[in-house]
């Protein structure tokens, strides 16, 4: 899966670690549904350094249509809650 | 409308007018490569303006540190003179120019921030444009194939979502850039109005209290180390000044 992280760039995702992601955004929708602001900003930092640590950033080089598109980390919980409902930015 | 929802309105509508608009698939490729030098050139605008605003909070930093030690000497003055209302009125200035600068300092880190992301995007927006230059080119040479249609598609989607990508960041470091123009303005017209009440005006009023009684308790702390410093003060300055005039006749 090709994952941009809005601002920083476009990352490689294997499958394995797209499950764990999808976890944490799903975790990160009930947050934002609960109203858990502290939370929710912890959760979508994870989120962001999940796919910067164990993603292959993809090269400026390549032109690719991205997957999935994650937000920025400073987010207002405002845009949050537009972007994190139903079943998040990963589909279940 | 949400920012994230807005960057895939955004990119999907104006890719489709693009690619619906053209007749002529090459036009297409043109008319995309045209808007990507712009928004290269708007990009490099936008590091520029954030950089120059950077540096109007610095220099206004450094206003305000000179300003702050004005005020402390002023404040020892007052107090070399018996006016200890005056000393008081100064170091609560003082107080709330230092507070000014804490905040200046935490903007620019952001700013910091702002000015590294924008560079790293415009390296991958020029890179990205550099390859598409190449691939039109190449694409165009072989038009004729109605591949050469899933091809034009493919790229300009490819680069469009990065376009949109960096148009956003932009307009994000664009209104910081605005705030703190507003900002900058409002600090300068304060210094030299010689007024700073209200600084704390975006805080609720618990913070403002709190802040107010930090800022007492700093200033009395401040009066009672003036008011020890001054009580071995005048007799040093008159050795000082006999020491001057012995110099002089010699």
């Amino acid at each position: 899966m090709i994952i941009r992280i809005m601002g920083e760039g476009q990352y490689r995702a294997p499958e394995a670690l797209c499950d764990e992601l999808n976890q944490i955004d799903n975790r990160i929708v009930d947050l934002v549904n609960e109203g858990k602001v502290e939370e929710f900003r912890s959760e979508l930092a994870r989120l962001i350094s999940q796919i910067k640590e164990r993603g292959e950033p993809i090269k400026a080089e390549e032109i690719l249509e991205s997957d999935i598109i994650v937000p920025p980390e400073d987010l207002s919980f405002e845009e949050a809650k537009n972007v994190f409902k139903g079943s998040g930015i990963f589909e279940d | 409308m949400g920012l994230f929802k807005r960057m895939e309105t955004v990119f999907k509508s104006k890719m489709n007018t693009v690619l619906n608009r053209m007749e002529d698939p090459r036009e297409t490729l043109d008319y995309s490569y045209e808007r990507q030098l712009e928004m290269l050139q708007n990009v490099k605008r936008g590091v520029a303006e954030v950089t120059s605003s950077k540096k109007r909070l610095e220099l206004q930093r450094v206003k305000l540190i000179q300003n702050i030690d004005k005020l402390e000497k002023q404040a020892k003055d007052a107090i070399a003179v018996g006016r200890e209302d005056l000393a008081r009125l100064a170091l609560e200035r003082k107080a709330a120019l230092a507070q000014q600068v804490e905040e200046i300092d935490r903007e620019i880190v952001e700013l910091e921030k702002q000015q590294e992301k924008l560079i790293a995007s415009e390296k991958r927006l020029s890179t990205k444009v550099e390859i598409f230059r190449t691939r039109k080119e190449s694409i165009k040479a072989q038009y004729s194939a109605a591949e050469a249609q899933v091809k034009v598609n493919e790229s300009v989607t490819g680069i469009s979502e990065e376009m949109a990508d960096v148009g956003l960041a932009l307009e994000r470091a664009e209104n910081k850039t605005e705030e703190m123009k507003a900002r900058a303005e409002a600090i300068d017209e304060l210094m030299e109005a010689g007024t700073l009440e209200d600084l704390t005006g975006g805080k609720d009023k618990i913070d403002r209290e709190l802040a107010k009684i930090s800022a007492q308790s700093n200033v009395e702390s401040e009066l009672a180390r003036l008011k020890a410093e001054a009580g071995k003060g005048p007799e040093k300055t008159k050795t000082e000044e006999e020491g001057t005039e012995e110099r002089k006749e010699v």
